[in-house]
C-alpha cells in the first residue's frame, strides 16, 4: 500500500521536474570593454517619447524622498519601479538565485560582508560612474567597478544615557570594559547567524581581537550575563531600555545614527537624545552599501544614470534622513541633528570583503558553539 | 492504536467480500451526484501543482547536491528535527487543553458577547509576530502594563520584571495563542453539527457527562478532532516567526535552520536537505491522518443550534471560568497594543524610574503624515484596503478551489486519497523554500501585464496566501462535508427534489457553518501574510503588515507608536472582517 502511495506521487514530481526548464548554464561575464562609455550629459532624457521602465531591487530599509525621484525620473525620461526583497542578505541571494532571468536592472543595498558573495557569483556588470571620483579611497572596494559604494554607516554599542547617568556608572569606552562585572546583564546583541548589525559586531571583536582570541572575549562577556536576540528589532524595541520598548538591557547593539532618529522621532521635542554611542577604537564596524547593475539588463543607459544619481548630491543629501545612513561623498551636507545627537567613531574596525567572505560561516558557527551551547 | 488496526483490518477484509463491490457503488451514486470527483479536483490540484509543487520541485532540484549529505549534517538535521517535534508535540497538547473547553464552551452555551469572544480568539491568528511579541512586552515587559498595575497596587519598587522572550515558555504560550482558534472553530463547529439526539440517548441509557464524552463524543468526533489536531500541529512544527522573535537565538526549528542555510548561509544544498525532512514529515502526517478518517462519518442533523444559556451551577461556573479565562489570555495580550498607541511614555531625561504616562493621539495623526516625504510612505487608508483587497481575494480563490476539492474527497477513490495527503503538504512545506522556488520559477517575462514577471505583479500575492489557506479551507469543509447524512439526501431525493435542490436543502445548511469558518481562515491567513508570501519581492500595494515592519525598522518613539497604531488598525480591520462574515446570513443558513 505505501508503495502505491509514493510512486504515483513520485513520478508526479519527477515529471514535473523534467517539464521545468533547466536553468541555462551562467552567462559570461560582460565583456570588459563595457566600462568606457561616454558619460551623456547627465541632463539630456534618454528618450523623447515613453518613460523607460527601470526595475531596481533593494532591501526592505530602502527609502528615497518623492522629491528626490521624481527629479531622477524627470531629468532622464524614466520610470523607476522598487522591488523590496527582504533584509540584505535576503535579497542578494534573491538576486543571485534569478541572474539567469533578473528580476531588475539595478540592485542596491549590498554591503561589505556580502559583497564578496554577490562578485563572485557574478551578478554585477561592471561600471565606472563618473561620480565616482567624489567617493574616497577607504570606501572603493571592487577594483573592477562591479559594484559602487552609495552609503555607510557604523554599528556601535547604542546606550541609554539616562540609566547610565542615574546610577552614576562609566560608559565602557572599549570592548574589553564591556566584560567588567559593573555591566553585568546589561548589554544586548543580535545574532550574528540572523541579522546584519549583529555579524557586523562579530566581525569588529574578530578585527580587535583576532582568532582565536574574539571566543575568549565572547566567552567572557557570556559570563558577564551577555543577552542575545536574533534580530534588531527585537533588540533595540523589546530588550533596550531607551527605547519605547522600555526593555531591561541599557546597552544594545545599533548604529552610530540611531541616536539622531531617537530624536527626530521622538514622541515630544527633545533637547537632547536618549541614547549615545560607544565609539572607542574598534568596537564600531564600518558597513558600507553598494549599487550595481545587474548582468543582462536590458535597460544599462538607464540603470547607468541611477547609478550615477545615487552618488549626486541630492541623493546624497537624500540618505541621510531616509535611510538614517551616511553619504560617501564628504562633499554632501549632513543635516543638523547628524552633527547634534551622533558621534562617530575615529577608528572603526574593518575587514577585507574576501577575509570576509571566506571565513564568514566558520565564524558564526564558533560563535554559535562559544555563546549559545 | 488498536483501533486503527481495526479498521485497517475491516477495510481489509470488506475489500475481498462481496461488501466492498456494494461500498463500491454506493459511492458512485453518490459521487456522480454532482459531477465526477476527478473534475471537482481538478482545479485545486492543477493549482496547487503549478503554484505550489513546480516551484518547490524546482528549488528542491537545483539546490540539491550531494555535498549535502553528510554525516555532520544529518547529525545536525537530527538534532533540529528533535528539538522541532518536541515544541510542535507541546503546543498541540496545549492548544488543545485550552481549545477543547472553549470549543464546548462556544458550541453549547450562549452568553453576552459571545461572538465578540468568539471572533477575538481568532485576532491572534493574523498579528504579525512582531507584533505579539510587542503586545506581550507592552503587558509583561519590565515598564508593560502588568508590572505598572503591579507597581501601583503594591507599591513594590522597582516594579518586577518578567523575562518572557529568549524562552520555550514563550514559544509554547505563542503558538496557543495563535491556535487556539483552530481547535475552536473546526472541533467546535463539529459540535455544533452534531445530532443532539445521541447525546440525549446515553444519557437516557444512563452515562453521566464523562460517559457521554468518552464513549460517545469523542470517538464520534474524532475526526474533525484529529483535523484540528493536524492543523495545529503542522502550524508548529512549520513555526517560524514565532521561534525566531519570540524564542530567540536558543532555540531552532527546521524552519529556523531552513532560513538561516539559505537566506544567511546561501548554503542550498543543506537548506534543501533540511526542506525535504520537513516534507517528508508532513507527508507521513498528513497519511497517518488520512489512514486514520477514511471513512469515518459524524451524525449531524441541520438543525437549529443547540446552544442555549447555562442552567445548573456547574455549567454557570464552567461558562463563567472560562470566560474569564479566555478573555485574559486573549484580551490582555491585544488590548495592551491599541492601550500602547494611546500613550505616550515620557522618560524625562536624567529621571529614570519616573515614567509618565499620557493619553495622546499623536501615533494616529502621524499615520497621515508622510514626514520624510518618502517615495514608500504607505497611507493607512490604502494599505488597510490593500489588505483587505488581497484577503477577499484570497478568500474567494480559495473557496472556489476548496469546496469542490473538500466534496471530492468526502467519498475519494484511490486516487483521490491520495491527492487527500498531498493537498495538506503546503502548510508543512518551508515557506522560505517554497519563496526561493517562487523566485526562480516565476521570474520571466510576462506576456500579459505590465509587470516585468508575475513574481513582481500583485497578483502573485493571493495567489501564495491561497496555497497556505487552501488547506485550512478543505481541512476545515472536509469533515463538514463528510458528515451530512445520506439518509437525508435519499430521502429528499426520494420525495422529488433534484440534485440541485437537495443539495440546497440539505447539504448546504449544514455547510454554511463550516464555509464561514473556512472563510474566516483563509480571511485571517491573507491578512497575516504568513508562509511564502512574506518572502517574495514586494509588489507596489503595500499592506498592513508591511507597514508595521517598516514602522519597526527605525529606532524613535514615534516610529514605536505608529507601529501600535498600525497594528491596532489591522487588528479592527480583522476584527470587523470576521464579525461581518460571522454575521453574513446566508441565503438558507438558518440561525448559527
Amino acid at each position: 500500500m505505501k508503495h502505491k502511495l509514493f510512486l504515483p506521487l513520485a513520478a508526479f514530481c519527477i515529471l514535473l521536474a523534467a517539464c521545468a526548464p533547466q536553468a541555462a548554464p551562467s552567462q559570461p561575464s560582460a565583456v570588459e570593454a563595457s566600462i568606457v562609455t561616454e558619460a551623456p550629459t547627465p541632463s539630456a532624457p534618454l528618450t523623447s517619447g515613453e518613460p523607460v521602465p527601470l526595475t531596481v531591487m533593494t532591501h526592505d530599509s530602502f527609502s528615497i524622498s518623492e522629491a528626490a525621484l521624481a527629479a531622477f525620473e524627470q531629468a532622464n525620461n524614466v520610470k523607476v519601479t522598487f522591488v523590496k526583497s527582504g533584509d540584505a542578505g535576503s535579497t542578494l541571494n534573491k538576486a543571485i538565485l534569478s541572474k539567469d532571468a533578473p528580476l531588475a536592472d539595478v540592485l542596491y543595498g549590498v554591503d561589505n560582508a556580502f559583497l564578496a558573495r554577490a562578485l563572485d557569483a557574478g551578478i554585477f556588470e561592471p561600471y565606472e560612474s563618473p561620480a565616482l571620483v567624489n567617493a574616497p579611497a577607504e570606501f572603493r572596494l571592487d577594483p573592477e567597478n562591479r559594484a559602487t559604494p552609495v552609503d555607510y554607516d557604523d554599528v556601535c554599542i547604542n546606550y541609554d544615557r539616562a540609566f547610565f547617568a542615574k546610577n552614576e556608572l562609566a560608559v565602557p569606552q572599549t570592548l574589553d570594559d564591556l566584560i567588567r562585572p559593573e555591566y553585568n546583564g546589561m548589554l544586548v546583541v543580535e545574532n550574528p547567524a540572523t541579522s546584519s548589525p549583529g555579524l557586523a559586531f562579530l566581525l569588529a571583536t574578530i578585527a580587535h581581537f583576532g582568532e582565536p582570541g574574539y571566543l575568549d572575549f565572547w566567552r567572557s562577556l557570556r559570563a558577564n550575563g551577555l543577552v542575545v536576540v536574533n534580530d534588531w528589532n527585537a533588540a533595540y524595541y523589546t530588550n533596550f531600555s531607551a527605547s519605547s520598548g522600555r526593555g531591561p538591557q541599557p546597552m544594545v547593539v545599533s548604529y552610530a545614527t540611531s541616536p539622531a532618529a531617537e530624536v527626530i522621532y521622538s514622541d515630544a521635542a527633545l533637547e537632547q537624545s536618549p541614547t549615545a554611542s560607544i565609539v572607542g577604537p574598534d568596537t564600531c564596524f564600518r558597513q558600507i552599501e553598494f549599487v550595481g547593475i545587474l548582468a543582462g539588463t536590458r535597460q544599462r543607459a538607464a540603470a547607468e544614470r541611477f547609478v550615477d544619481f545615487m552618488l549626486s548630491l541630492q541623493f546624497q543629501e537624500d540618505l541621510p534622513l531616509q535611510m538614517f545612513v551616511l553619504p560617501v561623498d564628504p562633499m554632501a551636507i549632513l543635516p543638523d541633528s547628524f552633527h547634534q545627537f551622533n558621534e562617530y567613531p575615529d577608528q572603526p574596525a574593518t575587514l577585507a570583503p574576501d577575509v570576509i567572505a571566506a571565513n564568514r560561516e566558520r565564524w558564526i558557527q564558533e560563535w554559535t558553539d562559544a555563546v549559545l551551547r | 492504536m488498536s483501533r486503527l488496526a481495526d479498521t485497517k483490518d475491516v477495510n481489509q477484509k470488506a475489500e475481498g467480500s462481496g461488501f466492498s463491490l456494494l461500498k463500491r457503488q454506493r459511492s458512485r451514486t453518490s459521487a456522480s451526484r454532482l459531477l465526477p470527483s476527478a473534475f471537482l479536483l481538478l482545479p485545486a490540484v492543477l493549482f496547487l501543482a503549478v503554484f505550489f509543487l513546480l516551484p518547490l520541485t524546482r528549488i528542491l532540484a537545483f539546490s540539491l547536491d550531494a555535498s549535502a549529505l553528510t554525516a555532520a549534517n544529518f547529525r545536525r538535521a537530527f538534532s533540529v528535527l528533535r528539538f522541532t517535534f518536541y515544541q510542535a508535540t507541546l503546543s498541540t497538547l496545549l492548544t488543545f487543553l485550552l481549545g477543547l473547553p472553549s470549543a464546548v464552551l462556544f458550541a453549547r452555551f450562549d452568553f453576552r458577547g459571545k461572538s465578540l469572544l468568539r471572533a477575538l480568539t481568532a485576532i491572534p491568528f493574523m498579528l504579525p509576530t512582531v507584533v505579539v511579541a510587542a503586545g506581550f512586552n507592552a503587558l509583561l515587559g519590565p515598564r508593560g502594563l502588568f508590572p505598572f498595575i503591579l507597581h501601583l497596587s503594591s507599591f513594590l519598587f522597582p516594579p518586577p520584571s518578567f523575562q518572557f522572550s529568549g524562552t520555550l515558555t514563550a514559544i509554547l504560550v505563542a503558538h496557543v495563542f495563535y491556535n487556539t482558534t483552530i481547535v475552536i472553530r473546526i472541533f467546535g463547529n463539529a459540535l455544533t453539527n452534531l445530532d443532539p439526539r445521541l447525546e440525549q440517548a446515553a444519557r437516557t441509557l444512563g452515562a453521566d457527562g464523562l460517559r457521554v464524552w468518552t464513549r460517545v463524543l469523542l470517538p464520534v468526533l474524532r475526526v474533525p478532532l484529529l483535523a484540528a489536531g493536524l492543523l495545529v500541529f503542522l502550524f508548529d512544527f512549520s513555526s517560524f516567526g514565532v521561534v525566531l522573535l519570540l524564542g530567540g537565538p536558543q532555540f531552532s526549528t527546521l524552519e529556523v535552520e531552513i532560513y538561516i542555510q539559505s537566506m544567511q548561509f546561501l548554503n542550498l544544498p543543506m537548506a534543501a536537505l533540511l526542506s525535504i525532512i520537513q516534507l517528508l514529515c508532513t507527508l507521513a502526517f498528513s497519511i497517518l491522518y488520512t489512514r486514520i478518517v477514511t471513512r469515518s462519518i459524524v451524525p449531524t442533523a441541520p438543525r437549529p443550534s443547540v446552544a442555549r444559556r447555562p442552567k445548573t451551577l456547574r455549567e454557570k461556573i464552567f461558562v463563567s471560568a472560562f470566560c474569564l479565562l479566555l478573555s485574559a489570555f486573549f484580551i490582555f495580550p491585544i488590548i495592551s497594543l491599541p492601550l500602547r498607541s494611546l500613550t505616550r511614555l515620557e522618560a524625562d531625561l536624567g529621571q529614570r524610574g519616573e515614567v509618565r504616562y499620557g493619553f495622546t493621539g499623536d501615533y494616529y495623526r502621524e499615520l497621515f503624515v508622510n514626514r520624510s516625504g518618502s517615495v514608500f510612505y504607505i497611507p493607512p487608508i490604502e494599505a488597510a484596503r490593500n489588505s483587505l483587497g488581497y484577503a477577499a481575494a484570497t478568500v474567494a480563490l480559495s473557496l472556489a478551489l476548496g469546496l469542490p476539492a473538500a466534496s471530492a474527497l468526502v467519498r475519494p477513490n484511490r486516487a483521490a486519497k491520495l491527492l487527500d495527503s498531498f493537498l495538506l503538504l503546503p502548510l508543512g512545506a518551508s515557506a522560505v523554500t517554497l519563496g526561493l522556488g517562487y523566485i526562480i520559477t516565476f521570474n520571466k517575462q510576462l506576456p500579459i501585464t505590465n509587470y516585468q514577471s508575475l513574481i513582481a505583479s500583485p497578483l502573485i500575492i493571493p495567489l501564495a496566501h491561497t496555497v497556505i489557506a487552501l488547506p485550512f479551507v478543505i481541512r476545515t469543509l472536509q469533515p463538514a462535508l463528510a458528515s451530512v447524512p445520506e439518509r437525508l439526501r435519499q430521502a429528499a431525493a426520494t420525495l422529488g427534489a433534484s440534485p440541485l435542490r437537495v443539495w440546497q436543502a440539505v447539504d448546504w445548511p449544514i455547510l454554511s457553518r463550516a464555509v464561514l469558518a473556512a472563510a474566516t481562515f483563509a480571511f485571517t491567513v491573507s491578512l497575516g501574510e504568513f508562509g511564502a508570501a512574506s518572502l517574495l519581492a514586494r509588489p507596489d500595494f503595500p499592506t498592513l503588515p508591511v507597514a508595521i515592519a517598516r514602522f519597526l525598522s527605525q529606532p524613535g518613539g514615534l516610529n514605536y507608536g505608529q507601529a501600535m497604531a498600525m497594528s491596532t488598525l489591522l487588528m479592527s480591520v480583522t476584527l470587523l472582517g470576521i464579525l461581518l462574515i460571522e454575521k453574513a446570513r446566508l441565503p438558507g443558513a438558518g440561525e448559527f
